[in-house]
């Protein structure tokens, strides 16, 4: 078990190392300069050239890599040019909106997904079966920025249940931050439990047609003990695949949802980045997304080994 | 979960087709949140050109010696009177007394005399520092009394004193207004949730007549799907300017709601490259200038609600002069001028685009009309950082699409190397007279002649100006109607009911 999890621990740092340079590389090749869209189209040259000064833009680039690295590793993310604060404060003020929406909208999607899966696959063929899927269906193909629409205009124009969008921070109080949490979350987890719920259906319709299965139907185990027990169990391995690339996704893919939303999330703060060249800041979201996804990939591998023993020992 | 869908769907369609949404009774209120769509990047107006910076700030928070009124004139600010000497070259500046910024420090000449020359200084950041390009000096005679001298006289100096780049700081807040803006407005900073909003509170020391509103909110709706449900929910109050494009109509037809389409100081103009072949030739300027339907580009690329011009000139603006018909559609007139200059069979260029709607949307139409006349245009669509790089700094380009919002910005034609590569000593003649005049009426009259020799020179097609989308609240008052300054001033809002 150490020797597996030193291997993955080691595979996540060389993906880290690669990624930060992939990232710096990618962002200096991309056209635009950031003092530039600071000032607009009066700015005078030499207001340019302090400008530039003040980002620190005239440093040789593999100095400023080499910089950004050294304050990684020592734990500073470095300073936004745009807004002129500190990076990580910036991230972790998105963090504390896109974490928690995306663990809601995960265990929303995996509460409704893994009993409907486990339900359909159990009747193979039957009514209850094809009205699951043919809803699952229908949730893969409706675009979750339209459906988060069609949630706004329910609970928040007609009916004014909940807000339409925006955060009032946890400083508002718990209930009114989870309140604007609520649709997006919704919005987020059913285009995902409906896949997460096929998933699960086929997986399970694998293991049960496995020689093992029958034979513990045939030793008289309860049906109901060994769907859960048994099949489940080993129907696990590709639903936490998905689930975990679900997450990744859910942490920082979510930009449309937070555009329609007005949610301050991770997915927003990189794509104002990006447009405003803010440099240091998406190469400091990048490289604590790149870490997260090797985080849950490993978080996943561990789980694959305990819902698996055989994996203990192959790794 | 799933068949409530099905539920939800009918729920909204039939919400679609019901005019009358449950209407909530608030009492007399005293705080209002106004929606934008884009965030600032920081608070600071004399360090970055985004108009958001202004939006949250002008008025509100920082002050000038002078101000820009709802109107376009130049009002009294932290100057309650100046004196002009009779050469026009030193501005006398009677400050008020008793004003204090919101750290608590004191204001006095010595503020003015510190913002002025540090915009003016080789390491400002100013974005606007061509405003101070005629200062000579600035001295305190005492402490409600600055002098400022210029090299030569300039007609514009006390409107330029007015932008929101032009805000008088203190030297003890100056360098952390990015983060934490400290001036001498009406209204106090008080947070900002990055991405999300600006709380601003109301000043109760301002020295001027207080402000009717206890406190402001700036919400950042980035999305305009999001912007009709966000006022239809009465989270959001006001949008000075909305983007709302085709959902407009369903927010005219709503009696909660004020819809008030107004000027801005945007002449959006198909930008040309006066150097590059063939638009070096007058013939084919013209040429395109003929081929343009400017009423079929408003009606695309802003829903309708902009207005023709035929110069680079703000129709609201007492100076205008209407020169949209000097070179009225007539497709076959182009033609023939194409034929004249050499080109009888058209010719191929290439059509820049920045990513605002209005240009993307009228890109498409304008590329349709010439095509009419045989110039045959690709599209090339740039984010806002490559455009600036491309076609504003490196000039390589043939044509563009973009609205030029500075205020009264005509001289950018006299500019050397400003990248439409226009040039022509006689409009730079007019320029050089204009800003050294001070009297109005010759002052309009250099501006209407200046905007004659654009017009002829078909110096670049001139479209629409942009419209200014307000849309509020019906029971608050006090939001400006037009935008001689894209700024979101607070100083007279108030509710009715």
């Amino acid at each position: 078990m150490i020797a597996f999890l030193a291997k993955r621990i080691g595979i996540g740092a060389i993906t880290l190392i690669v990624a930060s340079i992939v990232v710096f590389a990618v962002l200096e090749i991309l056209p635009g300069d950031p003092a530039l869209l600071m000032l607009g189209m009066n700015a005078t040259p030499e207001a340019l050239a302090a400008m530039r000064e003040q980002m620190g833009l005239n440093e040789p680039v593999p100095v400023r890599y080499l910089g950004w690295i050294a304050g990684l590793l020592a734990g500073d993310f470095g300073r936004s040019f745009t807004y002129s604060s500190p990076v990580i404060d910036l991230i972790l003020e998105r963090v504390v909106v896109s974490l928690p929406l995306a663990l809601i909208a995960l265990t929303l999607s995996t509460a409704i997904a893994i009993p409907v899966g486990i339900f359909s696959a159990a009747r193979r063929g039957r009514a209850g079966d094809t009205v699951s899927m043919g809803v699952a269906q229908l949730g893969v193909a409706v675009p979750n920025f339209w459906f988060a629409l069609l949630l706004v205009y329910v609970f928040a124009v007609w009916l004014r249940l909940l807000p339409a969008g925006g955060f009032p921070g946890w400083g508002a109080g718990v209930w009114p931050g989870l309140k604007a949490l609520i649709l997006p979350a919704v919005a987020l987890a059913l285009p995902q439990a409906a896949i997460l719920a096929r998933v699960t259906r086929s997986a399970m319709l694998e293991v049960l047609g496995e020689d093992y299965i029958r034979t513990a139907r045939a030793k008289g185990m309860p049906r109901r003990y060994v769907l859960w027990r048994h099949a489940l169990r080993n129907a696990m391995i590709p639903v936490l695949t998905i689930m975990g690339l679900q997450f990744s996704f859910l942490l920082a893919g979510t930009i449309i949802i937070e555009n329609v939303f007005y949610l301050p999330g991770l997915g927003r703060l990189v794509f104002q980045a990006i447009t405003q060249r803010d440099l240091i800041v998406v190469e400091g979201v990048v490289m604590l997304l790149v870490a997260s996804v090797v985080v849950v990939n490993l978080i996943v591998d561990i789980l694959y080994a305990v819902v698996d023993p055989r994996l203990r020992i192959r790794a | 979960m799933k068949p409530f869908k099905s539920v939800l769907a009918a729920a909204a369609l039939a919400l679609a087709f019901s005019a009358a949404a449950p209407m909530s009774a608030y009492a007399q209120r005293t705080d209002v949140v106004i929606g934008m769509v884009l965030e600032p990047p920081h608070l600071d107006p004399t360090a970055g050109a985004a108009a958001a910076i202004k939006e949250v700030g002008y008025a509100n928070i920082f002050e000038g010696i002078t101000r820009i009124g709802p109107d376009g004139q130049v009002q009294p600010g932290l100057a309650e009177s100046w004196e002009i000497s009779d050469d026009g070259k030193v501005y006398t500046f009677k400050l008020r007394t008793g004003v204090e910024f919101h750290d608590g420090t004191p204001f006095s000449a010595d503020d003015v005399k510190f913002s002025i020359e540090r915009a003016m200084a080789e390491d400002s950041v100013n974005p606007q520092k061509g405003l101070y390009s005629a200062v000579e000096k600035v001295e305190v005679v005492d402490p409600a009394t600055v002098v400022v001298t210029l090299k030569h006289p300039q007609g514009a100096f006390l409107w330029n004193m007015g932008w929101g780049e032009a805000a008088i700081v203190s030297p003890a807040s100056a360098d952390n207004n990015k983060e934490h803006p400290v001036g001498t407005g009406p209204f106090k900073f008080e947070s900002w949730a990055k991405g999300s909003s600006i709380k601003l509170v109301k000043n109760p020391d301002y020295w001027g007549e207080p402000v009717a509103l206890e406190r402001a909110e700036f919400r950042i709706v980035p999305d305009a799907a999001a912007a009709i449900p966000a006022l239809l929910s009465g989270d959001v109050h006001a949008f000075s300017n909305m983007p709302a494009g085709d959902a407009l109509p369903q927010i005219q037809g709503d009696p909660r709601f004020k819809v008030v389409i107004g000027s801005t100081e945007g002449e959006t103009v198909l930008s040309t490259n006066n150097k590059k072949e063939p638009f070096d030739k007058l013939q084919v300027r013209q040429a395109i200038a003929h081929a343009l339907n400017r009423d079929e580009i408003i009606a695309g690329a802003s829903a309708g609600l902009g207005v023709p011009i035929g110069s680079h000139f703000a129709p609201h603006h007492p100076a205008y002069v209407d020169l949209t018909g000097t070179y009225p559609y007539d497709p076959n007139r182009a033609k023939e001028l194409l034929a004249e200059a050499g080109l009888p069979d058209g010719f191929s260029a290439t059509l820049k685009l920045p990513p605002p709607p209005y240009a993307r949307q009228g890109g498409e139409i304008i590329a349709s009309q010439l095509r009419q006349v045989g110039i045959n245009l690709e599209i090339i669509p740039l984010e806002w950082a490559d455009w600036l790089e491309q076609v504003f700094k490196g000039k390589d380009y043939d044509l563009s699409i973009v609205s030029h919002v500075e205020p009264m910005d005509i001289g950018i034609y006299a500019r050397p190397d400003y990248y439409f590569q226009y040039q022509n000593p006689e409009f730079n003649a007019v320029m050089e007279e204009l800003e050294v005049t001070a009297d109005e009426a010759t002052r309009n009259e250099l501006y209407g002649k200046a905007q004659r020799i654009l017009a002829e020179d078909a110096a670049v097609g001139f479209l629409f100006q942009m419209p200014k989308v307000g849309v509020w609240d019906a029971r608050l008052e006090g939001m400006w109607e037009n935008w001689p300054l894209s700024v979101a001033d607070l100083t007279k809002v108030h509710w009715t009911e």
